[in-house]
């Protein structure tokens, strides 16, 4: 594309060229009205002189007849000036004046007008414009008396010419200062163009670049590159779905076929086979509550759970939930004491809140017993309501806890410590939690219990859809 | 039971039609939306189990459809959607149940032979008290009592109790408790309801020669009168 093909197909020039027509249009009306007004004032003024002049002519006549009038008419036309005489018979040929000729029929009009006439001087002189009144005398005389409208129309040239400068002005500084802008707007436009190509093109790291003016191209520019940012986080977020699906669907999976590849080459009663299949059907249920909690996690993150809000009492909750664990909880030998107001209304995904808290209290009963024996685990659970923030579901043991270093990556999929890894469970019950609290604009902190861990689960009420 | 699928995967259809053929029931099939329709507005079916996205017409206008014309046969809903809220879409138009895919075939027959029963005996679920064998759950007292001894049980082994009552000769399964008795639907990754289920077990079979809660294995559980 060429530079002025470029030029011309951006809209700040269009916008530009469509001003500038606009104001041309302005200034033509607005200096057509000023010359028309000038124009109209002049020839008021022209026409009164000639009226006053034929009046003074006719008061000459009547006074003292044609030969007086004659004589005056004579005198005048002598002296210079723009004033212009003629003085014809009842068959129109003149008598005196310095008109030589006037357009024919002219002697013939009434009123003023304008018309062109021959000077008496010079009959090389070109033709003149004046504007004239016939006045008719008795016994068929005519007066004419006129003005030359060169002056006039000296000004209304002055004018037009003043008129086609300013145009001439305006167009051109209007077009420069439209390219200038607009090559200013191309810049930019085209310099967030490649940095988009080349972020297309591979580069995920490119940023738009920001000039730092603060003007809706930089907050263009911030705002996308924070949708970049959360673009690439998701991206970031994807990649490690698929590594770990990639290492830890795989052993289960590998389980599975051996169980099956086992029980083909072993197997020899029906018994067998039986035993076989269902540890088969055991192991892929597995898998199917992995993929469940993946995809719950992955649709949390990506904020697709919307509208399942609903207004329900947070202190019911974990109420309900502790319970549901309590028999687990009592087998394992930990006690769960539950501590929460007589209700805690709350705007948020029951369900949702509900699974985060179950997974809490079912991590705090399978790695919150102290590995050294020592009192029996106690598990604390809690709701509160924080003023102003929302509803804090708290969920404290005291086992070994989790060292500050592993806060941050226990809370990703799939991640273990070291010592869970003999336990039971795929290291989804936090993310998923994690992506509770996300999704409701909540926070998940993982605190020092002294000794122990301490999770709190921070879940802001909804407005009201 | 006269049970019509409307699925569009043809193994999927083979496999359920056996399925249920060999559970005892009487199966339809289709495989596409507008067949279905046609077969489910026509003759009387107990249950219809309906795959949600299918060729033609889509399995929740398919039942909206039945159901602005008037017919009121339960559906049950086959998913590859299954959140809470694609449930309550599937649900609110018109759908009686919903199971997301994969599933296991005991729940869906459990699923498909509950949905049959309580479309049977609507009345039965109002009754104050049920009873299975001997043992007897007055629903107005809050009692229990077993060959006329009575059992303490907690509210909510209560309601369990009750659930698997109104239930009585159908396999249960562990997601039909959590949903019914605490009313979640996530899935609770340990085996909390086996717990819950052995305790209330251990109350009402405990020293007892007639056990009257089974464990249906790769199923679920289920309640019914050893003699019969």
């Amino acid at each position: 594309m060429t530079a002025l093909g470029k030029l011309w197909r951006t809209t700040a020039f269009r916008i530009t060229l469509v001003n500038l027509a606009v104001f041309c249009v302005f200034a033509f009306a607005a200096f057509g009205y000023v010359a028309w007004n000038a124009r109209r004032v002049v020839d008021g003024e022209i026409t009164s002189t000639i009226d006053a002049e034929i009046n003074g002519l006719a008061e000459q006549y009547n006074q003292g007849g044609i030969r007086r009038l004659l004589a005056v008419v004579f005198q005048r036309s002598a002296q210079p000036g723009a004033s212009l005489y003629l003085i014809t018979n009842f068959a129109g040929e003149r008598l005196a004046g310095n008109i030589v000729a006037l357009q024919p029929g002219v002697l013939d009009r009434s009123g003023a007008f304008e018309t062109g006439y021959q000077a008496t001087e010079d009959a090389e002189r070109p033709r003149g414009r004046a504007l004239v009144r016939v006045n008719l005398l008795p016994n068929g005389f005519r007066v004419v008396v006129g003005r030359d409208l060169i002056d006039r129309d000296r000004l209304v040239f002055a004018t037009r010419r003043a008129f086609n400068w300013v145009i001439a002005l305006v167009a051109v500084l209007g077009v420069a200062t439209g390219v200038l802008v607009t090559r200013r707007v191309l810049k930019r436009v085209d310099a967030m163009t490649d940095a988009a190509q080349q972020i297309m093109g591979g580069s995920v790291e490119r940023r738009l670049p920001v000039a730092g003016s603060g003007d809706e191209f930089d907050r263009l520019a911030v705002n996308l590159n924070s949708m970049l940012d959360r673009i690439g986080d998701l991206m970031t977020g994807l990649q490690q779905v698929s590594d770990n699906i990639a290492h830890d669907l795989k052993t289960p999976l590998t389980r599975l076929r051996n169980r099956a590849e086992g029980a083909l080459r072993a197997a020899s009663s029906p018994e067998d086979y039986r035993r076989a299949l269902e540890g088969c059907i055991e192991e892929s249920d597995g898998l199917i509550r992995v993929f469940n909690a993946l995809l719950t996690i992955a649709r949390l993150e990506s904020g697709q759970t919307q509208g399942v809000m609903s207004d329900f009492d947070a202190a019911d909750v974990i109420r309900d939930v502790a319970e549901l664990y309590e028999p687990i909880a009592e087998e394992s030998g930990a006690t769960l004491a539950i501590d929460a107001p007589k209700s805690l209304p709350l705007r948020a995904s029951r369900e949702l809140v509900g699974q985060a808290v179950a997974n809490l209290i079912d991590n705090a009963i399978k790695y919150g017993r102290c590995e050294s024996g020592g009192a029996a685990p106690r598990i604390e659970v809690s709701a509160r309501e924080v003023a102003g923030e929302g509803v804090a579901f708290v969920v404290a043991d005291r086992g070994p806890g989790i060292p500050d270093a592993d806060r941050e990556r226990v809370v990703k999929r799939f991640e273990r410590l070291e010592s869970a890894r003999t336990k039971s469970g795929f290291g989804l019950g936090l993310s998923l939690a994690a992506a509770v609290a996300k999704m409701h604009h909540g926070t998940l902190a993982l605190e020092d219990n002294q000794p122990g861990l301490r999770v709190r689960l921070l879940i802001p009420s909804a407005p009201a859809a | 039971m006269k049970i019509l699928v409307i699925e569009d995967d043809r193994a999927a259809v083979d496999y359920l039609v056996k399925a249920f053929r060999e559970a005892g029931h009487a199966v339809d099939a289709a495989t596409d939306g507008l067949a279905g329709y046609g077969l489910a507005e026509e003759s009387a079916h107990d249950v219809l189990v309906v795959d949600r996205m299918l060729p033609k017409m889509d399995g929740l206008s398919l039942i909206r459809g039945l159901r602005e014309q008037g017919v009121t046969t339960p559906a049950l809903i086959l998913s590859a959607l299954g959140q809470v809220d694609d449930r309550v879409k599937g649900l609110r138009a018109g759908g009686d149940d919903y199971l997301p895919k994969p599933y296991a075939f005991s729940e869906l027959l459990a699923r498909v032979e509950a949905l049959g029963r309580r479309q049977g005996t609507a009345a039965k679920t109002e009754e104050t008290t049920l009873s299975v064998g001997d043992l007897a759950l007055d629903r107005l007292a809050r009692r229990v009592t077993r060959g006329g001894q009575e059992i303490a049980l907690q509210p909510r082994e209560f309601r369990l109790l009750e659930f698997l009552m109104q239930h009585a000769g159908q396999v249960v399964t562990r997601t039909m408790l959590l949903e019914g008795v605490w009313d979640y639907h996530f899935d609770p990754q340990t085996n909390v309801i086996d717990v819950h289920v052995s305790r209330l077990r251990a109350k009402i079979d405990r020293g007892s020669d007639r056990p009257l809660l089974h464990t249906v294995r790769g199923a679920g559980y289920m309640i019914r009168d050893g003699a019969r």
